[in-house]
């Protein structure tokens, strides 16, 4: 039953949202299972930040090693949840004075906002930022000529790097002849996008998608089950 | 590379820019259309594409604004809304003739990613009743006689990965026929270039194609040239030129130190 039911549920769905791709009368019956698809993806999330709490409740119950993070997060989590769902510093809309609550919810100099503004910017900020360093180090110790096409690449590396800044110009510029002009980087890097690049990603979506279609199917005829997990 | 970074910065170095055809591609899909045309602007993006995205998001706003077009706000991401709120902050400040409700709208944020797309595909109330302010769909001189998304004369999706511009040609612009153009993170880009130009009239690539689309509108109205906070992506577009040329030389130096270690072992 724990098996047969959930089963039961993805092949009706996944059955119903073909259909109704492909026959004008059951196009009502995609969308009802789309909003069902926008109902459970709420109850996901509140499944999502449930399993969230439980793992870090037990890391902090049983002191394992950056149980202290563990506690952070946890603060962070209710702190956030407490202050936004009750709107503080929120005024109610203009609209409608008489409800409290009915104000936008990161309106600005409100508790969200101040948390959104002055924390998860910032911080979602550096974590991009910190890549840049990254990046450099690995220019330095990964990007080695050692055979034929690591050449390749990195000569198509370094036209591309040059080709999307001025440089790309810059460089051929006063010298480089009119008949020649489409050496020079930035136009190099445009038909590299172009051509190779484009044929390339061409075949390797075409391929995903045959991947797509066998998958579904064998999960539509019940053969693929892995997604229901273990026992 | 902290100083490669700070000091063009700091020294406010602008380069010129060459407008390439895909810049250009994207600023006549939108300069092209008739003043008032509907544009559908989606921000699925967050704060960690910020440095990359926000400026050319601030540049479609600009544009549409100076159009004259009427701009439909939404976000797939939890964290794009904010976002859409500096592009409305942007149309307050600099072209206050325009009015909330008959020249532009927000929805807010509906969890579901695609789910969302191919809903308002559909039937767009039956994903958002209201706007961003809480007032009905039917209330709002510019929402209340759209049915669906495929009013729309543009979808313009401003894209960090997923759900976005992938998911925007699959289930609006392929099987509606929605012209659609992308601004999408650098790692992206390879990506979408397949779907040009049936399924997407244009994608404008990280921050060196943002920096193109502002030259392309600066070149078409000169008086935005003026506005410093237009020119944004062109100012960022200095600290990429030594950062990038700070990596090919490490590139260089590293490839040097590989290949006398190597002659060193042989001898």
């Amino acid at each position: 039953m724990k098996r047969t039911v959930p089963l039961f549920i993805a092949i009706v769905a996944g059955f119903v949202l073909l259909i109704a791709n492909f026959i004008p009368y059951a196009e009502g019956w995609g969308l009802t299972a789309q909003e069902w698809f926008n109902i459970l993806a709420v109850g996901a999330m509140v499944l999502g930040g449930g399993n969230l709490i439980k793992l870090h409740l037990m890391k902090v119950s049983g002191q394992r090693k950056g149980w202290g993070y563990s506690g952070v997060t946890i603060v962070c989590f209710f702190g956030t949840i407490i202050i936004g769902m009750s709107k503080f510093g929120v005024h109610p809309n203009a609209l409608y004075p008489d409800y409290a609550w009915s104000g936008y919810y990161l309106e600005s100099g409100s508790g969200l906002w101040w948390i959104y503004q002055h924390m998860v910017v910032p911080l979602t900020s550096m974590m991009f930022a910190m890549l840049a360093f990254y990046v450099a180090t690995a220019a330095f110790r990964a990007f080695r000529a050692k055979n034929t096409e690591a050449t390749l690449l990195l000569v198509t590396a370094g036209v591309v790097l040059l080709g999307r800044t001025y440089a790309g110009v810059w460089l051929f510029e006063g010298w480089l002849p009119e008949s020649m002009l489409w050496l020079r980087f930035d136009n190099l890097t445009v038909w590299i996008m172009d051509v190779p690049n484009t044929a390339g990603t061409r075949a390797i979506t075409i391929g995903i998608a045959l991947g797509v279609v066998a998958t579904s199917l064998r999960i539509l005829l019940g053969v693929d089950r892995s997604y229901l997990g273990q026992d | 590379m902290l100083l490669a970074v700070a000091i063009p910065i700091l020294t406010k170095t602008v380069f010129p820019e060459v407008v390439s055809k895909q810049a250009k591609m994207v600023f006549d899909a939108i300069d092209d259309l008739p003043d008032g045309s509907r544009i559908l602007l989606s921000y699925d993006f967050d704060p960690a594409s910020q440095g990359e995205l926000l400026p050319m998001a601030q540049a479609f706003t600009r544009h549409c604004s100076i159009k004259g077009h009427k701009q439909y706000y939404m976000a797939l991401w939890p964290l794009g809304s904010p976002m859409v709120d500096l592009s409305i902050d942007t149309i307050k400040s600099e072209y206050p003739n325009l009015v909330r409700g008959e020249d532009y709208v927000k929805f807010d944020y509906k969890t579901g990613g695609e789910a969302v797309i191919r809903m308002i595909t559909q039937d767009l109330r039956g994903m958002f009743e209201l706007d961003s302010r809480g007032i009905s769909l039917d209330d709002i001189p510019m929402t209340k006689n759209i049915k669906n998304i495929q009013d729309m004369d543009l979808i313009i999706n401003v894209s960090a990965g997923d759900p976005g511009t992938k998911q925007w040609v699959q289930f609006a612009a392929t099987p509606f026929g929605i012209t659609t153009v992308s601004g999408c993170t650098g790692v992206q880009a390879p990506q979408m270039y397949p779907y040009i130009p049936e399924q997407l009239a244009g994608v404008l690539g990280a921050i060196k194609a943002a920096a193109e689309y502002e030259a392309a509108i600066d070149e078409s109205y000169p008086s935005i040239a003026d506005n410093p906070k237009a020119q944004e992506a062109k100012r960022r577009m200095g600290p990429q030129l030594v950062a990038h040329s700070l990596m090919i030389g490490l590139i260089l130096v590293g490839n040097w130190i590989f290949f006398m270690s190597r002659k060193r072992g042989q001898a």
